[in-house]
């Protein structure tokens, strides 16, 4: 193995830090600067997890795991690569290419420190992907909040304040019940490190197995808080709803963390090597997974404004998640990961492309008529910036990301949507069994049912608000749209129909991830087994 | 001791839930303080109660752990009360905005009668 390769891994944390830093003292009205920077170190990040991506795919022992003082696993503290947190980085790190080239058309004039705070959300979504232990979690995850509180904020505005003002109160309270199931998990066990504690549960004595379970789901019930699970998720919709765009696709993978997160250590601590918590709080997720489905597409359909609606997709997307992990099918752990995948993208798509669609309306116009006169200085700027290439038949260009993400969003075929809705039924009805009815429980029928509904409550209110907005459309203004905002949402939905075009390796991939997550005590073993370098 | 430490973590955080549900910023603020200051107590409390017990190694001394008490939890506490610290002062510094865009220190940004 060669020796840069290694460090690699600590890359995608280490290069945003540095240039949240070296952006903040650099002044504000240099904005093409920081933006240039601010996009560089992205794109480095996104090329670096690609390699990752390729790294973790070859499997080749001893790479995934970065001891950070070179120390070995249990004592020390380690990063941890495999199939899962490389998927998870390369998808955070695309969407937020994405969303930074869309913010420097014009959104990222409209506050300061735009680009720092953006850095600092990717090293810590990074981070949080990337640590092996539960406190180091801690920290990253309050990095990438504390900058989503910054960045929720920016652009000001009584809308933006009372729903970030909302949003901090929940997750700080979300905070300390984390800090309480950290503390009690190490309180018995004695260990942080995510794969130390898989190996110890199952040795434990019968009385202590109370408190390492209860701190399980004190912990679980601040990442569901995150995640969004009803009736944790009230926040949710209001807060995506009143951020500015870029800031709302790269929210869509935040919600994407805590299912990481639950992902990770539901399979890794209470998996098949648990002994008897194996399974732990499964019944939990199946009933509040499919609760926030129900209420996630009651909400879209009930939605009038987009960005509501788009709000409570993230829930449907989540809902989906939460239960499919609860219901236990082996088979469905791939289709999970291809939903997760193909559904974030698409719904980031969607924040992006809602206010371009809503820019001729008067709502929207309104909204970004105001923030310019609160920071009246760079109005003069602004004229100057919006010189692009006025793109020919915008309406066209638009109606079609609409309808493809109308597609993508309902799970309806031949797109990624709907393989990936096809791969989770797929595993569903997988059994080893001939007779169907044996196999499957009133629960799964439950999220069949469910699953299906969502899709068509998804289909009719994007109808709905597709016929308002580009058939009957009152006022016939065209929006004007510059290529630096439309390119994103293009490369994202692109994104979506490679996904389909290639879903075969992708599935391939993803069954491998899954193959890895239900092994628990490979991965381990794997981390802590990983030997110092220097050979002493 | 034990005594001690768990009715001020137990009135901490029960003092600290029952404002944070309560309809002005001010209460929801000083709820969430007292919230993270029983969630400092009981990381530390996880370290088990030791009277006399350095979480370090003396040099030169004998490296029993009898003598010691656990130095992560400490480690842990410091690191958490940094972080509520800074999560503090930015919700202050929302709360004070939101009280300038809305004139009123409701957590809705609104009166409602009743309150």
């Amino acid at each position: 193995m060669i020796e840069w390769l290694q460090h690699l891994l600590v890359l995608p944390i280490l290069v945003p830090l540095a240039v949240a830093a070296v952006l903040i003292p650099i002044d504000e009205r240099k904005r093409t600067l920081k933006g240039a920077i601010g996009f560089a170190s992205t794109l480095v990040v996104f090329v670096v997890t690609m390699i990752l991506v390729r790294l973790a795919a070859g499997g080749s022992p001893g790479t995934g795991v970065y001891q950070l003082g070179n120390w070995p696993a249990p004592f020390g503290i380690v990063l941890v690569l495999d199939r899962l947190s490389a998927l998870m980085l390369c998808l955070a790190s695309g969407l937020a290419l994405a969303a930074q080239v869309y913010s420097m058309a014009r959104w990222h004039t409209a506050g300061h420190h735009f680009h720092s705070l953006f850095q600092l959300l990717v090293a810590g979504l990074n981070g949080a992907f990337l640590t092996g232990d539960l406190f180091n979690l801690f920290v990253f995850f309050e990095m990438m909040l504390a900058a989503s509180y910054g960045l929720l904020l920016h652009c000001s505005g009584p809308v933006r304040v009372k729903a970030g003002l909302h949003y901090i109160a929940i997750n700080l309270a979300a905070s300390a019940l984390f800090l309480i199931g950290v503390s009690l998990i190490y309180g018995v066990t004695g260990t942080l490190n995510m794969a130390d504690l898989a190996t110890k549960l199952a040795t434990l004595a019968p009385e202590n197995r109370n408190f390492v379970e209860a701190g399980a789901a004190i912990l679980g019930v601040a990442f569901l808080v995150k995640a969004g699970m009803w009736p944790l998720s009230f926040w949710l919709p209001t807060a995506y709803a009143a951020a500015t765009p870029p800031v709302a696709a790269a929210f869509a993978i935040l919600t994407k963390v805590g299912i990481y997160i639950i992902i990770r250590l539901h399979l890794l601590v209470f998996g098949a090597a648990a002994g008897a918590s194996t399974g732990f709080g499964q019944d939990w997720l199946v009933a509040g997974g499919m609760l926030t489905i129900a209420y996630g597409a009651i909400g879209v359909l009930a939605s009038q404004a987009m960005g509501r609606l788009a709000g409570y997709s993230v829930l449907v997307s989540s809902g989906t998640l939460l239960a499919a992990l609860g219901l236990g099918h082996q088979g469905m752990l791939a289709g999970a990961l291809f939903y997760l995948v193909s559904s974030t993208l698409t719904i980031a798509a969607f924040f992006l492309l809602i206010e371009l669609v809503e820019r001729g309306r008067d709502a929207g116009a309104d909204v970004l008529a105001v923030t310019m006169e609160a920071y009246g200085d760079f109005d003069e700027d602004e004229e100057e910036e919006e010189v692009g290439v006025a793109i020919p038949g915008t309406m066209a260009v638009l109606g079609l990301c609409f309808c493809l993400c109308a597609v993508l969003l309902s799970g309806l075929p031949p797109l990624s949507g709907f393989i990936a809705k096809f791969a989770l039924l797929h595993g569903l009805f997988d059994g080893s069994k001939a007779d169907l009815a044996a196999a499957t429980s009133p629960a799964d029928w439950t999220y069949v049912l469910l699953i299906i509904l969502s899709g068509l409550a998804a289909m009719i209110a994007m109808n709905r608000i597709g016929i308002r907005t580009f058939w009957a459309s009152i006022e016939g203004t065209i929006p004007r749209v510059v290529v630096v905002e439309i390119a994103p949402v293009l490369v994202l939905l692109g994104a979506c129909v490679f996904l389909s075009l290639q879903a075969g390796p992708a599935m391939r991939y993803m069954q491998a991830t899954a193959d890895d997550l239900l092994s628990p005590l490979v991965h381990s073993e794997r981390v802590l087994s990983a030997p110092r370098t220097g050979g002493n | 001791m034990e005594l001690v430490l768990s009715t001020g973590i137990g009135v901490l955080t029960a003092s600290g839930v029952y404002l944070l549900l309560r309809p002005r910023t001010y209460q929801v603020i000083i709820g969430l303080s007292l919230l993270s200051f029983a969630v400092n107590l009981f990381i530390f409390g996880m370290g088990r109660l030791r009277v006399n017990a350095p979480p370090l190694l003396e040099p030169g001394g004998v490296g029993d752990l009898v003598r010691y008490t656990d130095p992560v939890p400490q480690a842990l506490v410091l690191t958490a009360i940094v972080i509520g610290f800074a999560m503090t002062a930015l919700f202050l510094v929302v709360l004070l905005a939101s009280r300038g865009f809305t004139g009123t220190d409701h957590v809705d940004g609104r009166e409602q009668r009743g309150d």
